[in-house]
């Protein structure tokens, strides 16, 4: 499509007289049409019902037309995502946090497991299991390991005193 | 339904979900045939990517059939069998009328740098993913294709993400006839990048890696030049050589945030997430390149930031091209490819894993264990 002039720019000696529209460095990525030009301005999906906490950026006005549902903002790690999202994408105020709080919520995790009587397997989780069978001297390293590191901690700290 | 379970960095299991409900006139429910472990699954798994929540499911690349439509579904019905893109994508927005499907803006709330992806964070738009017997898929009319007739799953289940970003990756280079396209990495996109970059014109493909069988792989499945930079002194040093001291045409950046072979970048942006990600495959690619040379990026790195020797691409005059791939864009071009024998991608697939081992999955991939180099986990329902 051949390019769009949004204004008059006749007032402007020699306006674009060197412009060549078939420079275009993003084709075929981009089927430039420069509809961007007009703005927010096409005739939009219908809204998803927005029934839930969705936390937007800061960087557009609204929840888009679709949205994901997994796992609305809660507890601590939502609380500290609500802040993230008080700072643009620009801003490592938003990131960082949002990193904290996924830390945050792995803790929520194993507590919501415990709290709904279920004891997590960490060594199923973690997929030791193909360790057993794809790499075994390497998971009995690890093990050996954690085990001289769990020993060595409990000696240090069960040590008396001279 | 079962459904993969993140729990934290290294840890996922596999639950009862309850099964997707239609939640937008223009979603369908798709009942998951084939589903894979991606490499950009990684990041998510190994917890460097922001805004990536307890309980959510991940899986961007599946296939599977339609069982329920919305109301303002028109080209879709239940009972076909589709590919559906990894990107979600309306079809309207400015951004994907003019051809950016994985850049659509009204997809994904949380970030705009991004569009919606199935099962990848909240900073991708926090959708459940398809690692699951049962996914919901918005905008149903826009990406989701119908396998054609007597197409293999294990090929259509490729077309979701590998072959087009492969494919996008060597067409974003930009390639002439002659050039020397170098592709660092050689896991799955590295590998079809490297067969693509023939189908531009490429006069030599080089790839560049550490693990021998998947080196040994691409050498065989794409008829290029594979090399161990564990074997060089220096990689870049290695290109330059090997182009009489000119640098490479093109440069393809395959592997992303978890790059190894740079002690600094590891550390840095793997170890200790100062970085988003380890930009190891950006670094050498830009000292690889020729002066004019072509960089196209199609490794996933975190939203933050990255250390670049920016400097080296104003001097050397390198032109940057990167993007998510345009699944939808792309699908029908090589949808004929796939059936016309011009690709091949079922052979990629190395490991086939009932859905129930979901993290035995993961731990072989991210461990490279069993010569893996795709994964891919089948449902109950489609054994």
């Amino acid at each position: 499509m051949e390019n769009k002039t949004p204004k008059d720019y006749s007032h402007i000696k020699n306006w674009g007289i060197d412009a060549d529209p078939k420079n275009d460095p993003t084709y075929p990525m981009k089927h430039r049409t420069d509809a961007e030009q007009e703005g927010y301005s096409w005739d939009r999906p219908t809204q998803q019902d927005i029934n839930i906490e969705v936390l937007h950026s800061n960087e557009r006005p609204n929840v888009t037309a679709v949205f994901g549902t997994s796992m609305p903002p809660s507890g601590l790690s939502g609380m500290i995502r609500r802040f993230a999202f008080k700072h643009s994408e620009n801003s490592y105020l938003h990131w960082l946090p949002l990193l904290m709080a996924d830390r945050v919520n792995v803790v929520e995790g194993v507590i919501e497991d415990f709290a709904g009587g279920k004891v997590p397997n960490i060594f199923a989780e973690k997929g030791w299991k193909a360790d057993w069978e794809h790499n075994r001297s390497g998971l009995i390293q690890k093990v050996g390991v954690l085990a001289l590191v769990t020993t060595a901690a409990v000696v240090l700290l069960t040590r008396k005193k001279d | 339904m079962l459904a993969m379970n993140y729990r934290g960095p290294q840890r996922v299991r596999i639950d009862e979900k309850p099964e997707p409900k239609i939640l937008h006139p223009q979603d369908a429910i798709v009942r998951v045939t084939r589903s894979c472990i991606c490499g950009s699954d990684l990041h998510l798994y190994n917890g460097n990517v922001p805004d990536t929540r307890v309980g959510m499911t991940f899986g961007h690349e599946f296939i599977g059939e339609v069982t329920e439509i919305g109301s303002e579904v028109q080209k879709l019905k239940v009972g076909d069998m589709v590919i559906v893109p990894f990107n979600i994508a309306c079809g309207k927005c400015h951004f994907c009328k003019q051809g950016l499907f994985g850049n659509c803006h009204e997809s994904n709330s949380q970030a705009t740098a991004v569009g919606g992806i199935f099962g990848y964070s909240h900073t991708a738009g926090g959708y459940d993913g398809g690692q699951a017997e049962y996914v919901r898929v918005p905008y149903a009319d826009v990406g989701p294709t119908v396998i054609p007739p007597g197409m293999d799953p294990d090929d259509a289940v490729l077309l979701t993400d590998v072959v087009p970003t492969g494919y996008q990756a060597a067409e974003m280079g930009g390639i002439q006839k002659g050039d020397t396209v170098v592709i660092f990495g050689a896991g799955p996109i590295g590998i079809m990048a490297a067969r693509c970059s023939w189908l531009f014109g490429a006069g030599r493909v080089i790839v560049i890696d550490k693990l021998e069988y998947r080196l040994e792989f691409v050498r065989n499945y794409a008829n290029c030049e594979a090399y161990n930079y564990e074997e060089m002194d220096d990689p870049v040093v290695f290109v330059k050589k090997t182009t009489d001291w000119m640098g490479a045409d093109v440069c393809i950046d395959a592997v992303g945030a978890e790059a190894s072979g740079n002690l600094m970048q590891t550390i840095t942006g793997r170890k200790l997430l100062l970085q988003a990600g380890s930009a190891t495959a950006v670094h050498w690619a830009v000292n690889s390149l020729k002066k004019g040379g072509i960089l196209s990026i199609v490794g996933v790195y975190g939203p933050t930031d990255n250390l670049v020797p920016i400097g080296n691409v104003v001097n050397k005059g390198i032109t940057i091209r990167a993007n998510q791939a345009s699944v939808k864009r792309l699908l029908p071009k090589l949808i004929d490819h796939v059936q016309n024998g011009v690709i091949n991608p079922k052979p990629l697939i190395t490991h086939r894993v009932p859905l129930e081992d979901v993290a035995d999955a993961y731990h072989i991939f991210s461990e490279k264990l069993d010569n893996c180099i795709k994964p891919v986990l089948i449902p109950p329902s489609a054994r």
